[in-house]
């Protein structure tokens, strides 16, 4: 077990670097010139753009500029975004907000989700079931932005109950947490309903019910825990997923996250800031994997970890 | 006169606003509820705080490196040039200058500063404070983005070539190409007054030197920049506070502010909005005061006029000018006018504005310069400008007509691919061309494509006006070395008229760059679309603000209740 | 394409897929989801036959004008007839949809189960391999392989299409492979496969026989939900005009144009939305089904 961990931390060191160079070529490789939309409908004046191109590396071959990069990466100097913003400060001011609104939604994916199969799992083809089966296909199939727009003007404009935006304080990011929580939790749903039904035929449960077992126990105790293997690994990867992902939400409630600090690097070509805010996602991505792998073991006793 | 010098955002991507008719807030001093005034002087102080939408600066805070609509709000809040545009009319008046005399054919100007006035650390304001921030705008090696409002795209100032120096293949700047460190042509007389010579005649001197590069620096940024950029340092009316980055920027009311008029609230909050749609949910709960562009979000229908009932307003932009650019220069496909006529005749402006933008949100052009503009004349584009299925099918058929499929380019986000599609729909029923949009996914790359002269088709060209101008409408645009000349136009007459123009005063210079305006329509290479409607709205907690010449929030102008 | 798959293997009785296809006939859900799609990819192969308007036919004076008689689904932004160009639309989303999907589930699958059940060395291999792909940010990926690839006027729709089904599906598979690890974990403990390779029975065969139908379950159930992302997520390609192209018409980009509308054209947004909703139903009833005569636990 220990040696499992170890070996799993040891393998973050090459998927860590690995994804800073493909990150920085792919930002690097993007087509289209970044000074180009920052002197309106006029070409900028060119020893600007030299001075820009020449400060942050970007005429130098992409394997110099990327060992340039690291390098000061190694001595703690993350770089600057092309308005001359430390990285290093977005990323402190960002991810604290990004790791709360995530948190958040996967417990609302979590809770709702978990119960919603259960019930649905429970008596497979009954009302309960295609209950859910409709309101979570609806919710898919609404795109995430209108979903989104809906519970802003409802819930904050016209109700008053939670702020329109968000300022980073927790009350504020449970709207947004929600509309974020509820794509996911089709997914939770019926992945809980699926494993939870094709449990409920396993020769243990009939054993556990043969014995007397009452219904509530069989479920809660002996197939919940079962099937919740599938339901853990999409949980986290919708973690990861939410941490970078959440750029429609965090536009709609003026969120300070990490997806717009994603998106917006993109569009500029900061290589850097693309390359920084990525890194620390793929982190705590392989920690919390790591965590759900070494889950498996808690809610199936048959799987050991070598 | 209020409302300082508005900078010239050029960032088209993210669109503005316009300037308020209504004249609420300049004098009446609200705030004054009765309480006894214990402030120094007459009148009271500023109270109250607010919030205003706008976006993260993309530069530091440096006059001459700040050209984007976010950065160039604050910069305007924090500084007060020689000049300011008038909020209502656009006319230039004296701010900080005392006088500005220019000499027989413009090409010298004296300029006297008024006394008194001190930067927010304390230092005065003198002559040296305006000629060294614009020898530092103007030096090569600093490589500012405001550079060539220096040289003979904007004042000329004698003296250009020699401390902007040599730039290699790369544009780069190239180090001790440089001749000289001060341009020639400014001279300090004394702490009050200083001399400024030009490279050619300039009637527009005075206007353009409104313009937010223009703004005094005080000497603590030429010796630690660093520290400047942490806190920014104007003469302006409101001081810098503190940074939030991607949150807000916080200033407050300057309390040594010599300008008049003086600021009336305590505190703004500029506060970062990555998406206006957020903004406008604000202003909507009251959560936000003071947003100074409707998105489409609140303007299809018509829904902002209840969503805001009572605090909105709407007004036409003298500023901001879209049109549609023929490439002259890689192509001969569009090198027939009458092809470039039918096809503006075939574009249904009224109707692409009412879906793209909701019936009377934007006004159809007539002519390539926006009303409120000195020297505007209604209609110079005529028939060619109106939508007119008949004759656009009879001109069509006389011309070789297009092969395969018309595209239009643009950037797709900022709204623009809306009224793409809408143009394309009217030119698609009317001609029965097929007609598409050609999209890039944002304005850089878009950009990129056209300074790089690469679009064959006609493509989207947005004008937003450094200083209020025929001139600035006409000259950057469409002279053939025109710094923003996109289609390659290229008409020696045109260039001939504009160029004598600038050595003129008033009407006869007006006459002139009118009769250069009605070659445009002869050409027809850049088809006019329409003018912008700036729609503002507010919160409950501030009476009806004012807004700039440039269609911004005018800071000087923001009472609360 | 599941009524291929069906009687190909319908020929083989007495297998596991035999029984499946015999049980599946049986079934009303499956008949019933059977049914809608069959009507989409009729809709997708002929749309003419259930529409003569022409869906390029526009008129900006109807601008988001609400349903009427004449328009039964009312008129999108540009004047256009929104019964027509969502029967048009038709073809193109679920392509795209589908496509990915399978795209996906295939390639997720097998890196997958490769990684649970041999375990060790080449599950650290792949996983991490795996956690890479993950990394890049779809946005950033999208736009790296349409650039790549650039369309022109002209190029053939099915092109088009093929490299948002690349673009989407080259970063979408990780989730999958990471649910089928998991359960592949999980199943390849239990008895009935210890049994089979007691007896000496191959690899391939043991993850053919046995594991894959007992580990199918959360990839299905994933893959028919994701179906309608894939949908959605081409609007946005496509939105920022990187993805399909005039005159390609897709329910996607329909869906992201009536963002602005909400509220005061909701048609613009219900219909092609609501297509889009059958569809993903159509779908999950379809992987339940099939699921379930798969399922060897119910013989």
């Amino acid at each position: 077990m220990t040696r499992y961990v170890v070996q799993r931390l040891g393998q973050m060191v090459p998927v860590v670097i690995g994804t800073t160079f493909l990150i920085y070529a792919l930002v690097w490789s993007l087509p289209g010139d970044p000074f180009a939309a920052k002197c309106g409908d006029r070409p900028c004046p060119p020893t600007y753009v030299a001075r820009m191109t020449a400060e942050y590396n970007l005429d130098d071959p992409l394997p110099l500029a990327y060992l340039q990069y690291m390098g000061n990466l190694f001595t703690g100097d993350f770089g600057q975004t092309f308005a001359g913003v430390p990285i290093a400060d977005e990323l402190l001011q960002r991810y604290p907000i990004t790791l709360k609104l995530t948190v958040l939604a996967i417990l609302v994916e979590l809770v709702i989700g978990v119960a919603a199969g259960v019930l649905a799992g429970i008596r497979r083809g009954g009302f309960l079931d295609n209950l859910v089966l409709v309101s979570t296909l609806v919710v898919v199939s609404i795109p995430v932005f209108v979903l989104g727009m809906l519970a802003q003007v409802t819930f904050g404009v016209r109700l008053g109950w939670f702020p329109v935006t968000s300022d980073g304080t927790l009350y504020s990011l449970v709207l947004p947490a929600i509309v974020l929580g509820s794509l996911s939790l089709a997914f939770v749903a019926r992945l809980v309903r699926a494993n939870l039904v094709e449990n409920l035929r396993t020769d243990y449960v009939r054993t556990a019910v043969a014995k007397g077992l009452t219904r509530q126990r069989v479920i809660g105790v002996h197939t919940l825990r079962n099937s919740l293997i599938p339901v853990v690994t999409f949980v986290g990867a919708d973690f990861g997923g939410l941490l970078g992902g959440a750029v429609v939400v965090e536009g709609i409630f003026n969120i300070p996250g990490v997806g717009n600090m994603i998106f917006r690097g993109i569009n500029a070509h900061e290589g850097a800031t693309v390359t920084a805010a990525v890194t620390v996602l793929v982190l705590v991505f392989l920690f919390v994997n790591l965590l759900v792998d070494l889950l498996y073991a808690v809610l199936d006793p048959r799987i050991r970890h070598v | 006169m209020r409302g300082s010098a508005r900078r010239g955002a050029m960032a088209a991507a993210a669109l503005g606003l316009t300037l308020v008719l209504a004249a609420c807030g300049g004098d009446d001093d609200n705030g004054d509820g009765g309480s006894g005034s214990e402030g120094t002087g007459s009148s009271d102080g500023p109270t109250g705080s607010v919030s205003i939408n706008s976006t993260q600066p993309e530069n530091p805070l440096i006059p001459t490196t700040t050209n984007e609509v976010g950065g160039g709000n604050i910069v305007d809040a924090m500084w007060t040039g020689l000049v300011s545009y008038d909020p209502d009319t656009a006319e230039p008046g004296l701010a900080m200058a005392e006088s500005i005399e220019p000499n027989e054919d413009f090409t010298e100007f004296t300029i006297t500063i008024k006394d008194g006035w001190t930067f927010h650390d304390g230092t005065p304001v003198t002559a040296q404070s305006y000629v060294d921030a614009w020898n530092f705008g103007a030096v090569g090696a600093n490589a500012q983005l405001n550079q060539y409002f220096f040289g003979p795209d904007g004042a000329n100032i004698a003296g250009f070539d020699t401390v902007a120096g040599q730039t290699d293949d790369t544009g780069a700047f190239v180090p001790g190409s440089a001749t000289a460190e001060t341009m020639s042509g400014l001279v300090v007389v004394d702490d009050k007054t200083f001399t400024v010579t030009l490279g050619s005649p300039n009637s527009l001197f005075e206007t353009i030197i409104g313009y937010s590069a223009f703004y005094p620096m005080p000497e603590s940024f030429f010796t630690d920049q660093a520290a400047f950029i942490e806190h920014p340092i104007g003469n302006g009316p409101f001081e810098f506070v503190e940074e939030v980055p991607n949150t807000s920027i916080n200033l407050k009311a300057f309390a040594d502010y010599q300008g008049d008029p003086k600021p009336q609230v305590e505190n703004i909050e500029y506060r970062i909005y990555a998406d206006l749609d957020a903004a406008y949910a604000d202003v909507v709960a009251n959560q936000l005061d003071i947003l100074d562009k409707i998105p489409p979000v609140g303007l299809a229908g018509d829904v902002w006029k209840t969503d805001l009932e009572g605090r909105s307003a709407s007004a036409p932009l003298t500023t901001r000018f879209t049109s549609m650019t023929f490439p002259l220069t890689n192509t001969e496909v569009w090198a027939d006018p009458n092809l470039r006529k039918a096809i503006s005749l075939a574009i249904d402006r009224e109707a692409v504005i009412a879906a793209a933008y909701g019936p009377g949100n934007y006004v159809p052009a007539t002519g390539w310069v926006p009303p409120g503009n000195d020297g505007y004349v209604e209609g110079t584009c005529g028939e060619w400008c109106e939508f007119d299925a008949t004759k656009a099918q009879e001109l069509y058929a006389q011309t070789a007509g297009v092969e395969g499929t018309l595209m239009i380019a643009s950037n797709s986000d900022g709204g623009h691919r809306e009224w793409v599609e809408a143009a394309c729909t009217s030119i698609r029923e009317t001609l029965g061309v097929d007609c598409q949009g050609d999209y890039d996914p944002d304005f850089g790359s878009f950009r990129g494509r056209v300074n790089a002269n690469e679009i064959m088709s006609p493509f989207r060209t947005g004008w937003v006006a450094d200083y209020p101008s025929i001139q600035n409408f006409l000259a950057p645009l469409y002279t053939a070395n025109g710094s923003a000349n996109d289609g390659g136009y290229n008409n020696p007459e045109f260039d001939a008229l504009i160029q004598q123009a600038a050595g003129l005063e008033g009407d006869e210079a007006l006459d002139l760059y009118n009769q250069a305006e009605e070659l445009l329509a002869e050409d027809m290479a850049i088809v006019p679309l329409w003018y912008d409607n700036g729609q503002r709205g507010w919160s409950d907690n501030v009476n009806e603000p004012g807004f700039t010449w440039k269609g911004y929030v005018d800071p000087l102008s923001i009472t609360v209740k | 394409m599941s009524r291929r798959r069906g009687t190909h293997v319908a020929a083989v009785p007495r297998s596991l897929a035999g029984d499946a296809w015999r049980d599946l006939r049986r079934s009303p859900l499956f008949l019933t989801s059977a049914a809608i799609i069959l009507v989409l990819i009729a809709m997708a192969a002929v749309p003419s036959l259930f529409t003569d308007v022409d869906p390029r036919a526009c008129d900006l004076a109807h601008s988001r004008e609400a349903p009427s008689g004449s328009a039964w689904f009312g008129y999108d932004l540009q004047g256009c007839d929104m019964y027509s160009r969502t029967i048009y639309g038709a073809r193109a989303s679920i392509l795209v949809g589908v496509l990915t999907t399978l795209v996906i589930a295939v390639v997720g699958s097998v890196v997958g189960m490769v990684a649970g059940f041999h375990g060790g060395r080449l599950d650290a291999l792949l996983s991490r391999l795996t956690d890479l792909f993950f990394a890049v940010p779809m946005l950033l990926g999208a736009v790296m392989v349409l650039a790549t690839f650039p369309s022109a006027v002209g190029t053939p729709a099915w092109q088009t299409i093929g490299k948002v089904v690349l673009a989407l599906g080259i970063l979408g598979w990780t989730t999958v492979a990471r649910l089928m690890r998991s359960t592949v974990i999980q199943v390849k403990q239990s008895d009935y496969v210890q049994a089979a390779r007691g007896l000496g029975a191959g690899a391939g065969r043991i993850l053919l026989r046995h594991v894959l139908p007992n580990a199918m379950a959360p990839v299905v159930v994933y893959s028919t939900i994701i179906l309608g992302v894939f949908v959605v997520l081409e609007a946005t390609l496509s939105f920022l005009g990187i993805g399909l192209q005039a005159p390609v018409i897709s329910w996607g980009t329909a869906i992201s144009e009536a963002r602005s509308y909400i509220r005061q054209s909701p048609h613009m947004l219900l219909f092609p939305g609501a297509f889009l909703s059958v569809t993903v139903l159509a779908f999950i009833m379809l992987g339940d089904a099939v699921r379930d005569a798969f399922d060897p636990r119910l013989r």
